[in-house]
């Protein structure tokens, strides 16, 4: 497949003419999909797809195009070629662009992940079906290939490929009352997917017992990794990058603006290294292993992409267009895990959250529901389910103010998104406890 | 229409295997987007994306696989691999899919287009959002700003064994301002109703919508917003407009009403529903002046269509009639699972995803009540517009959903402007606070591109028509008190 991508940048840089330039990007994947509801088979299937991006660059003029790919170089090259042609027509109808920064240093790479996926298809789905054996087990499998790779005419070439699979999958008791587990990775592992059923039993054991239903108000809780996650993934939203940042649109505006601070214990970093996403972007900037977002609780650097760095004048950091942090790692703690109970006393052993947003984005404050496996503790004991709940909290009192320790150990989750195509995002998460945590719902 | 789509089923039909169902649903979609930020052009991105996806129903299983390669070997492979999992999940499907009727219609459709996307030039279109950009700065505290289009042109065609040949061409057109105001850490932003002026069309939407006359109001408002005190926060009366009243049905009605969410397909992913399926036809949604209906057949609007994806054809139904629920959201394989009428609802982002219950256009049907008379029957209450904020639980019933720009009501009549507006209430019990219905006057026809949903992850375009409504005893509040 890299063989091929390059041939096909080949074939396009070789078609330029004068001062022509151009940037190639490519993604694929071949992936298997299969979806479980009731310990049965929903759908099943598989997608092979493979797309090209194409930009040309005149001097300060460009103009991007992409399509999709069928493997026949005959007639990729073709479409490769009308895609060409198209972009030459329309630039001259361009203006020039101020902020057009691609990168002129060549720095080539390649990262070829190692298919370690059972060869037998069917191997982990019959080990799922298995596992939902005398249970309600809903579910997603996906795994497979993905690759992307760079070019560009200044000679640049970059490849990663990479070959994962995931298991996300509920064990569902009654109604809405279910334990959530994820098995994701690289190579299939069935005694550690055999673990995770036999925790997600007990768990669900837990949830037989009589659900508690709580009145609004502040809550001493424990957010295991998973729910950190989700608002992790929130405060991705337009938290890290110089864009909004400049634009006063970012969600930590206090910190950028009025020198507000988190907890001295937070520090966020991008950490490109221990991710599995490629280190290169889509101008052929390459990523630096960290980049540090938050340092002892202080705003530290932005993710800068290409284009804000000319129109802010600062350099990039390799950022995509987004902005946004694919391989997120939040520093660890001193609370162990075997002390959590304990230390939680009585309160809420919050699993999961879902559906978070910002219900007032300048002072970051957010709203969600817990989901799934949520308890009520009393004393240092699991003493029952809790009903869904909606919160409504600040991340300068969660993560600042009421922020009473941070776990030891943390989860390294994939993320199993797979809009448009499978994620290569991922975090490396602790759990977090939390004093006052405000439940409104 | 083009000839490739044909060149491709032909080479299908010759390698079409004998099973109980086999079909090929052909997808082409052509994009451009065109941005003018702080009056610079963002980078012009155009797309041409083509795939098939092939279904086999074999032995009682179902098996997709969608690719790419349109060669015969690709389009062999394809058929393999959809086969095998066909085989493969015979004996432990949710349900026996030999069993489904699937439809094998014959027939085309096609967006009515006045001005087509092509017929203006990419000068002009340029020319356009920089004027709208320009109109969009004017004030020094406006930070931020921005006016864009994205046009995608769908061909989808549809074969099955059983001789269905369905081509439907789409026309969808997306304008967008957004303007963006701040002082110290105060920062606002008003948009053109998020995106959800998206309409099936050509540039004649831009007329329809009042795109053209929005950026200045817009400004206006954004500035506006950064001196005005925050929404007070108690039980009162909110009326919503219609760019709220969307995200309001789409969240409490659509997703609740869709059936694999009610047989539990999406428990692991965006939820279930607090729906059962005894609670068709008895149950009462929301108060008698609530009429939802499922309407794939207003040409304007952003998600019609004849056929969907599993090529059942597409009609008005009403789901649910004077606040009585009578019909949920589910296509042909729902509704032979659950045993319930649907509509025809199973939809496909695009080639390279499976059929799924998706909403398309999910309407609430205009009542009685002016504008004006709304505002006066109201004694204290806020007017809402435009959805910032959404967030709703796995069983889509406690919500909290927050606006853009508000305004206080008081005794009849609109006064002060308020910031940071939210609400918050449950699904089962807020619908029954429908207290009066706007009449066509405030009735807007708009809808969203990106509807989340479904493992793998499908993203879809969905319309969302409503007047102005007025709920009663609602929990309202603000932002963060220093």
């Amino acid at each position: 497949m890299q063989e091929y991508f390059y041939q096909l940048a080949d074939f396009i840089i070789g078609h330029l003419t004068g001062e022509e330039q151009a940037l190639c990007n490519f993604a694929a994947e071949d992936s298997d999909f299969v979806r479980f509801n009731h310990s049965a088979i929903r759908q099943a299937g598989t997608v092979a797809q493979r797309s090209l991006a194409v930009e040309l660059v005149v001097g300060q003029r460009h103009a991007a195009g992409d399509i999709s790919l069928c493997g026949d170089f005959g007639v990729d090259s073709q479409r490769a070629r009308s895609l060409l042609d198209r972009l030459r027509a329309e630039l001259p109808y361009l203006p020039e662009d101020p902020y057009l920064l691609h990168a002129t240093e060549v720095q080539s790479s390649e990262h070829h992940g190692e298919n370690r996926l059972p060869e037998e298809r069917g191997m982990i789905v019959d080990a799922v079906l298995q596992a939902g054996q005398g249970r309600d087990l809903v579910g997603f499998y996906a795994a497979g290939g993905i690759h992307a790779g760079f070019a560009n005419s200044s000679g640049q070439r970059n490849w990663f490929s990479t070959y994962t699979y995931s298991v996300d999958w509920s064990f569902y008791l009654s109604g809405d009352k279910a334990v959530k587990t994820a098995d994701a990775g690289f190579m299939w592992n069935p005694h550690v997917f055999e673990h995770k059923v036999d925790t997600a039993d007990q768990q669900l054991a837990a949830l037989s017992r009589p659900a508690k239903t709580i009145t609004p108000g502040r809550y001493r809780v424990y957010l295991a990794p998973s729910a950190v996650s989700e608002i992790m993934e929130l405060l991705n939203w337009g938290g890290f990058g110089l864009k909004e940042q400049q634009t006063k649109q970012t969600p930590l505006i206090r910190m950028t603006q009025e020198g507000a601070e988190l907890h001295p214990a937070v520090t966020l970093i991008e950490n490109t290294r221990a991710g599995v996403a490629p280190n290169f972007q889509e101008d052929g900037f390459r990523k630096p292993d960290q980049v540090r977002l938050i340092t002892h609780g202080r705003r530290a650097d932005c993710l800068v992409s290409p284009r804000s760095a000319k129109e802010y004048g600062v350099a990039t950091n390799g950022a995509s267009s987004w902005e946004a942090a694919e391989s997120i790692e939040m520093a660890a703690g001193e609370l162990t895990q075997d002390k959590l109970l304990t230390q939680l006393d009585t309160g809420i052993y919050i699993n999961n959250l879902w559906y978070l947003n910002y219900s007032d984005r300048a002072a970051c404050r957010m709203t969600g529901m817990t989901r799934f496996a949520t308890f009520w503790v009393e004393n240092g004991e699991i003493q029952a389910p809790l009903n869904v709940m909606r919160f409504d909290e600040s991340l300068y009192r969660m993560l600042g103010t009421n922020l009473v320790g941070i776990t030891a150990e943390r989860d390294y989750m994939l993320d199993p998104n797979t809009y448009h195509a499978r994620s290569t995002g991922s975090s490396r998460l602790p759990g977090l406890l939390i004093d006052d945590f405000t439940l409104t719902l | 229409m083009e000839q490739p789509h044909e060149q491709i089923a032909e080479r299908f039909r010759r390698i079409m295997p004998s099973v109980g169902f086999c079909s090929l649903r052909i997808v082409r979609e052509r994009s451009e987007s065109l941005a003018v930020r702080q009056d610079v052009l963002q980078p012009v991105s155009n797309g041409d994306d083509l795939g098939v996806m092939v279904t086999v129903i074999h032995q009682g299983g179902c098996g997709y696989a969608g690719t790419s390669d349109l060669t015969e070997a690709g389009l062999r492979r394809a058929l393999e691999h959809a086969r095998e999992w066909a085989q493969r999940s015979a004996a432990c499907s949710v349900t026996d899919f030999s069993q489904v009727g699937f439809a094998h219609p014959q027939d085309e459709y096609e967006t009515p287009v006045a001005i087509a996307w092509e017929a203006v030039s990419l000068a002009d279109k340029i020319a356009l959002l920089q004027q709208e950009s320009a109109r969009l700065k004017t004030d020094e505290r406006i930070v931020d700003w921005e006016a864009s289009l994205w046009h995608t042109q769908s061909d989808t065609l549809s074969i099955t064994n059983g001789d269905a040949h369905i081509r439907q061409c789409c026309s969808y057109i997306v304008p967008m301002l957004s303007v963006t105001a701040n002082a110290g850490t105060e920062t606002h932003t008003r948009t053109f109703g998020g995106r959800g002026y998206c309409r099936q069309g050509g540039l004649e939407v831009l007329d329809q919508t009042g795109f053209y006359e929005a950026a200045p109001r817009l400004s206006t408002e954004a500035v506006q917003l950064l001196s005005a005190p925050d929404c007070p926060a108690g039980r009162m009366d909110v009326l919503l407009a219609p760019d709220q009243m969307m995200l309001q049905i789409h969240e409490s009605i659509g997703h609740p009403l869709e059936l694999d969410r009610i047989l539990g397909d999406e428990r692991n992913y965006a939820g279930t529903s607090f729906v059962r399926p005894d609670m068709f036809g008895t149950y009462q949604y929301g108060s008698e002046l609530l009429n939802i209906t499922f309407d794939p057949s207003r040409p304007e609007q952003y998600a019609s269509y004849q056929f969907d994806d599993d090529g059942q054809p597409a009609q008005k139904e009403y789901l649910i009639r004077n606040g009585r629920l009578l019909r949920g959201l589910g296509g042909v394989v729902s509704q032979a699972r659950l045993g319930l009428p649907g509509v025809a609802n199973a939809r496909a982002t695009t080639w390279n995803r499976p059929t799924i219950d998706r909403m398309a256009n999910l309407n609430l049907e205009p009542g009685q009540s002016a504008f004006s008379s709304m505002v006066g029957a109201i004694e204290r209450g806020v007017y809402m517009k435009t959805n910032c904020s959404w967030s709703i639980d796995d069983s889509r019933n406690k919500f909290q959903f927050g606006c853009e720009w508000g305004q206080l009501i008081e005794d009849g009549k609109l006064t002060t402007v308020v910031k940071k507006p939210n609400y918050r209430g449950v699904s089962a019990t807020f619908w029954r606070n429908l207290a009066r219905v706007g009449n066509l006057d405030s009735y807007e026809v708009l809808g969203t591109p990106f509807c989340g949903k479904g493992e793998p992850n499908q993203v879809i375009r969905v319309g969302h028509a409503a007047p102005a409504c007025v709920f009663s005893d609602v929990e309202v509040f603000g932002g963060e008190q220093e």
